[in-house]
């Protein structure tokens, strides 16, 4: 297990008044656990506010979790000290959503791509030209970029300088925060078809978070469906994407867009909206929009547990009641 | 009411001129496209294809620097392109109306739910203030608003994203229109909440008979919820035709190629099939067909003749010198 993350939690204060006392709290993250192993990709998917992002911070060291373990390599990162934690950074990188904005416009593309280097690493002018080259190569781009500015490319070539650029210190994790949604259609393939090539070449592992469902079941051997801050099922990407489990699942695959006219699927549209996790619904989180809700949802919180091939929190699954068929009841 | 089609757009160009006049971008290229009541065609296009500016174009709606250089365009076999500016006022809002992208910019911040719903309602039906609110709050129910007469007296910050992109489409249908434009209507939702608003559209399709026109970038969505497609690539229709045409034997390689591009559900193995280099800069296009240089099947010819319009079906026609 590269990355092995325990009970992962983190909540955000919320503070009024002039002497900041705490009025509540915002749940972001609550009892993740998964692992990423070496040259896999775990795809995390949920809508706005389900805590992708924070989870995808946390791993970063962007934030420090109220609770939980992240252990890297056998190691609590919470351990780590000095040297340690410069080895734990340079082996995490990540490519974020908007090569418009993670690119500085006044930087050549060679000193953006060279950054980590100098900022990590003792080369000399010429070892570093040779790495910068190096890069641009892996990532298709022709040699001559690195004179240029970030503004005389397009999307998708913005794009691959920022994966060069996290391939510069030969991480083994890339977190990539939603890789492909800024691009255009016919340029998100190249891009998704590098990010494989990559993985193979280098063995790297991804975190790879999407709300592009149809994408993450492409990319991802496992995939994580993240509900107000906690994981609602998990498990192998083809059982997941082929049979969904969990009634928000469920929900969500039949609400992504078929690709093909004559592709029917189950309609199940959730009423509502995410409540806030500010003040997440007790018992499970998902009960006022679940079509299946029972008594014992409103009360009682559903822990993941094995059902077939992959791990569901949900009551439905715990033995006594036959598995919904994707129509509501009543 | 003439017995034709709702909108017919034919040969219709517009062009972007730049400052002094030198530099002339082809945004929209000698497009013809018609579209019967009640149904719904999809534009498909990457961004810079033209498909915002055909939109645009069709309300008369562009902005300076845009004009209408050629081509003719009719609505309920009206003459839109005669029209004075005055008399489009009365077309838009009340007969053609648009939805936009970003549903936090297309409400006022200032002023309540209740007012901007009415007011295209007090504008086009000259209603008083209260049967204005009044329809403003039958309204919010039928795009399913939960209690309507609280939310219309509040502000669009106090609502979330789904809520505010359902009262922009409200006020898109507080006249009865006939054809409703929606320009990338669902790419700022999450995926429960697209599905939701694309079943409200549906469902007021269905009830009040209008035509929808779909701008967008996802064939997911034309897949969805389309009749009829019509693929732009640097300002041109390359294809179009009925949906399940295009989806099963698509004809331009560029349709083919976007198609093969997406990943699919269960096929996680298949490497997707890219299409390289770049959509073309619209103020520089190449020689011949504009697509030649990404083109894995381009011929000689294609870099120095551009392809008209062939037809390979019914109703369906893709412009490629392999379909001639």
């Amino acid at each position: 297990m590269l990355l092995d993350v325990r009970n992962l939690t983190k909540h955000f204060p919320v503070k009024r008044g002039l002497f900041g006392g705490e009025v509540g709290r915002v749940r972001a993250v609550d009892d993740v656990s998964f692992v990423v192993e070496t040259g896999r990709t775990l795809g995390i998917v949920g809508e706005s506010g389900c805590g992708k992002t924070t989870t995808a911070k946390l791993v970063l060291l962007l934030e420090r979790p109220t609770a939980g373990e992240i252990r890297f390599d056998g190691h609590p990162l919470g351990s780590l000290q000095g040297e340690g934690l410069r080895a734990y950074r340079r082996s995490v990188q990540a490519v974020f959503q908007d090569p418009y904005a993670s690119l500085n416009p006044r930087m050549r593309v060679g000193e953006i791509i060279a950054e980590p280097l100098v900022t990590n690493e003792r080369l000399t002018a010429d070892e570093t030209r040779v790495q910068i080259h190096r890069l641009l190569d892996i990532v298709g781009l022709p040699q001559r970029s690195a004179t240029l500015f970030p503004h005389e490319f397009s999307g998708g070539q913005r794009q691959r300088i920022a994966i060069a650029r996290s391939l510069a210190l030969s991480p083994k994790v890339i977190v990539l925060d939603e890789p492909v949604s800024a691009l255009d259609v016919s340029i998100r393939a190249q891009i998704l078809n590098l990010l494989r090539d990559l993985q193979r070449d280098l063995g790297l592992s991804y975190l790879f978070i999407a709300h592009d469902l149809a994408a993450v079941a492409h990319m991802s051997h496992v995939i994580a469906v993240m509900y107000l801050g906690q994981i609602v099922e998990i498990g192998e990407a083809r059982a997941v994407a082929r049979s969904p489990q969990h009634p928000y699942t469920q929900a969500l695959f039949a609400a992504a867009l078929p690709s093909h006219p004559d592709e029917r699927r189950d309609e199940i549209i959730l009423m509502g909206e995410v409540p806030s996790p500010l003040n997440p619904p007790a018992g499970c989180r998902f009960h006022p929009r679940c079509p299946f809700v029972m008594d014992r949802c409103r009360v009682e919180v559903p822990t993941l547990r094995d059902s077939e091939g992959r791990e569901v929190a949900c009551h439905l699954y715990t033995g006594v009641v036959s598995a919904p068929t994707g129509v509501p009841a009543g | 009411m003439t017995g034709g089609p709702l909108l017919e757009l034919d040969g219709l160009s517009t062009h972007y001129v730049g400052a002094r006049g030198t530099r002339i971008t082809r945004a929209v290229e000698d497009v013809s496209l018609t579209l019967n009541a009640g149904e719904t065609l999809g534009i498909v296009g990457e961004s810079g294809s033209g498909k915002t500016t055909l939109a645009l174009s069709i309300l008369r709606l562009l902005p300076p620097g845009a004009r209408i250089v050629s081509g003719a365009l009719r609505f309920e076999g009206e003459d839109l392109l005669a029209k004075s500016p005055r008399e489009m006022q009365h077309i838009r809002g009340k007969r053609i109306a648009m939805i936009l992208q970003d549903p936090m910019a297309s409400l006022n911040p200032l002023f309540t739910v209740g007012d901007q719903v009415a007011e295209p309602i007090r504008v086009h039906e000259h209603a008083s203030r209260r049967s204005a609110w009044a329809q403003a709050r039958n309204l919010l129910g039928s795009v399913h608003i939960a209690a309507p007469e609280r939310r219309v007296g509040e502000y669009p910050h106090q609502l979330s994203g789904g809520m505010r992109q359902r009262i922009v489409g409200a006020i898109a249908i507080s006249c009865g229109p006939r054809l409703l434009i929606a320009d990338e209507p669902t790419t700022s939702l999450d995926v429960t909440i697209q599905a939701q608003y694309l079943h409200l559209l549906s469902e007021i399709q269905r009830e009040r008979g209008l035509a929808l026109i779909f701008i967008t970038h996802n064939l997911g969505i034309v897949a969805r919820m389309c009749d009829t497609v019509a693929v732009m690539y640097a300002g041109r229709i390359v294809e179009s035709g009925p949906v399940r045409r295009i989806f099963d034997a698509p004809a331009h390689p560029y349709t083919r190629a976007l198609l093969e591009s997406i990943p699919r559900f269960g096929e996680a193995d298949v490497r997707l099939t890219a299409i390289d280099g770049q959509p073309p800069d619209p103020a520089a296009l190449p020689a011949g067909c504009a697509f030649q240089p990404r083109c894995v099947k381009a011929i000689d010819r294609c870099r120095v003749e551009r392809p008209p319009r062939f037809v390979v079906g019914a109703k369906h026609g893709a412009a490629c010198w392999l379909c001639g």
